[in-house]
């Protein structure tokens, strides 16, 4: 083993794949936040509840109906997606052409009173939620003992966010979506019905943020207060990669979390405040975030 | 995609306030309680601890001075600027005589000040600072539960003389981790051990793995978690997963603060084997058994013992002022020192000068989930440690109310 600036190798490489897989929820959620943003203009503080709910939605689905934890992968998304649609229908849908404000007071009321009711029902301690058979045990690599359920987490979380990066820029659909943002009445002429398509994108981002609940569910404990935790770094990772591309996400995702696990290894007391210093930095340099465009 | 980035940020600058209920009161004796209702304290503490001293209330017949004693509660939200603004006001404007339980080490610390300031009571049930009846220590200021030296003294020196010499701790980054690290490292030294390292979290934190990689690559033999709540919760299930302080490993994890909420939140299967101190557990003996089957009917949980510890201060405050005959703060302290404290939550306790309550605390370890029985069957006391061991000595204190003795 080797040292760099006085940092043993063996310590650097096991933070660097632990920033990676961190950054893998990192990427995730704010994928979901700047997809939403984009095409409803809605900042949805709700975002973090869902992930919460998603997490829920599979601890329920197992302690409750049996349902295994590959099912509730592919169903707890599913269901906050409706949750989403509900909530999209009857509430969002009056706000698109009103100010960032009124959907983000909206959206953060939505959800302290679903936080509230999880919180009152289930406390803040968490509920417990085992690793899948299939994914427990690790791998010795060497420099660090790296779990299984890690590496699934890592590659599931690069499969969809590329996934759906390639549906965006690569389809026909994504095609609509892009150009309903950039011109809804436009596109609304060409017999594209946009405000399914408004509806759909909420689905799309509030699937992703519980899809990345159930990740998460047995590495944290599925408590009520697990989306408020995480919330604030999402949207400082939003505001950081701007909302130009929707690779800009998946990548300043990733790249935060690596900085996040350099500053635990040199200044752990600093790792929780030196993403809002980037933050702070790139608004100041470059206002509308690293691969965002000047509006 | 072309909206600015401003939008977003403002999301950012939104602070949460806390909501608090109070009352104006003329004579009659009011007491608050103020802790952590929705941060990740809240299940060891919070709505739990309001009900302790609901139940307090109503045990001492819901009046003292011939009066209905009121309650009042509120939220800090884990934030010592909330729980400062709150208590301000509770002693200013509401005429609230004296605030129960306060966790978190930094909003004790603070409130301590203004109880000071206002000569009102302060009895801390939930918050862990030795601080406070240390260096901070108040005229007003009783600390009721247990405390970091407590901790300290009961797994740490235990963990020491069973070979485990080398330590490394992650600790909460602020007031209450510093103070749980410092006891503790004080008793490892002393007892001939040493400390390879320390790693100081934000608090609260949710990812422990990369503190955890870096405590297992230390080599040391134990990993002290000075930390608590979900923070502590997360630190051990991960420590799971990495395989870290696994049996054969040479490691092993001391939970040096762990309530009852915690192990529930674990699970056996998780927490068991852990060695911890604790200053109250329900299934003690017949007292503590009634008293934690009538606040499960009412909670759906076992009390944690800092929600135990909130009945019996409360209940010993009321005893003192109706003893007194008036809710004059100086002389109910006085009254609380003097008499002993026997109830379900301890026996022959007492209340030092400086401010501490003194009883027996319990070294215990968690159950394996062969050996636990019925439900919230979780600890096996190894050990009773008496009071008069278990706290620092007043010949060590640096409180001044002793110094200028």
């Amino acid at each position: 083993m080797f040292e760099i600036f006085g940092i043993s190798s063996q310590a650097l490489f096991s933070l660097l794949l632990l920033g990676a897989i961190n950054g893998s929820f990192y990427a995730m959620m704010s994928l979901g936040l700047a997809l939403i943003f984009g095409m409803l203009n809605i900042i949805n503080f709700t975002h973090g509840a869902q992930y919460m709910m998603g997490a829920f939605a599979a601890w329920m689905l197992l302690n409750y109906a049996g349902v295994s934890y590959w099912v509730a992968l592919v169903l707890a998304p599913i269901i906050v997606a409706f949750s989403g649609l509900v909530l999209e229908r009857l509430f969002l849908r009056h706000l698109y052409h009103l100010d960032h404000l009124y959907g983000f007071l909206l959206t953060f009321g939505v959800s302290l009173l679903i936080e509230g009711a999880f919180r009152q029902k289930y406390g803040v301690s968490g509920q417990p939620f085992q690793i899948p058979d299939s994914l427990s045990g690790g791998t010795n690599l060497g420099f660090m003992f790296l779990p299984n359920y890690r590496i699934w987490v890592i590659s599931a979380s690069l499969g969809v966010c590329l996934a759906i990066w390639y549906v965006i820029e690569r389809t026909r659909l994504g095609s609509y979506l892009r150009a309903g943002t950039e011109n809804p009445v436009l596109v609304q002429a060409f017999g594209i019905n946009i405000r399914r398509m408004i509806t759909l994108t909420y689905m799309l981002g509030a699937g992703l943020a519980a899809f990345a609940g159930v990740l998460a569910a047995p590495i944290y404990q599925v408590s009520s207060i697990m989306g408020a935790n995480i919330i604030p770094i999402i949207f400082a990772v939003v505001v950081i990669g701007g909302m130009g591309s929707i690779m800009g996400s998946i990548i300043t995702g990733f790249v935060l979390g690596l900085i996040e696990a350099f500053t635990r290894l040199i200044y752990p007391e600093a790792s929780a405040v030196v993403i809002f210093v980037v933050m702070v930095a790139i608004l100041l340099i470059r206002p509308q975030g690293l691969f965002g465009v000047r509006s | 995609m072309r909206h600015s980035a401003a939008g977003l940020g403002f999301a950012l600058a939104i602070t949460f306030t806390g909501l608090a209920q109070a009352q104006t009161a003329g004579g009659a004796v009011k007491i608050g309680v103020v802790n952590d209702q929705s941060s990740i304290y809240a299940d060891l503490s919070g709505m739990g601890g309001v009900e302790a001293a609901r139940m307090a209330l109503e045990d001492f017949g819901g009046k003292a001075l011939g009066k209905p004693i009121e309650l009042v509660t509120a939220d800090h939200q884990n934030k010592p600027d909330i729980a400062t603004s709150i208590v301000s006001k509770w002693f200013d404007a509401d005429n609230v005589d004296a605030v129960f339980d306060v966790p978190n080490s930094s909003a004790m610390l603070a409130v301590q000040e203004i109880a000071r300031k206002a000569q009102k009571l302060v009895v801390v049930s939930t918050g862990a600072t030795s601080d406070f009846t240390g260096k901070a220590c108040s005229p007003y200021g009783i600390h009721w539960t247990y405390d970091t030296y407590a901790l300290a003294y009961g797994t740490g020196k235990v963990m020491v003389q069973q070979g485990g010499d080398t330590w490394f701790f992650i600790t909460a980054d602020y007031a209450f981790g510093h103070a749980l690290e410092r006891d503790t490292a004080a008793f490892v030294k002393a007892g001939g051990g040493k400390v390879l390292g320390a790693l100081r979290h934000p608090f609260p934190n949710q990812d422990f793995s990369t503190y955890l990689v870096q405590a297992q690559a230390s080599k040391a033999k134990i990993i002290g978690l000075a930390n608590a709540g979900s923070d502590v919760i997360n630190t051990i299930k991960q420590a799971a997963e990495f395989g870290v302080a696994r049996a054969g490993s040479g490691q092993r994890l001391a939970g040096l603060l762990l309530f009852d909420s915690d192990i529930h939140s674990l699970g056996l299967p998780t927490a068991q084997s852990i060695v911890m101190t604790t200053g109250f557990y329900w299934d003690l003996n017949d007292d503590t058994r009634a008293f934690s089957k009538r606040f499960f009917e009412r909670r759906k949980a076992m009390p944690t013992m800092a929600q135990a510890g909130v009945h019996s201060a409360v209940q010993h405050y009321l005893k003192a002022v109706q003893a007194v005959g008036s809710k004059d703060s100086l002389a109910a302290v006085k009254k609380m020192k003097e008499m002993p404290v026997n109830d379900f939550f301890a026996k022959n306790g007492q209340v030092r000068e400086d401010g501490r309550m003194v009883h027996d605390m319990y070294l215990a370890q968690v159950k394996t989930p062969e050996e636990s029985k019925y439900a919230w069957d979780y600890l096996k006391i190894l050990k009773v440690i008496p009071g008069q061991e278990a706290f620092r000595p007043l010949a060590e204190s640096e409180c001044p109310l002793i110094k200028t003795r």
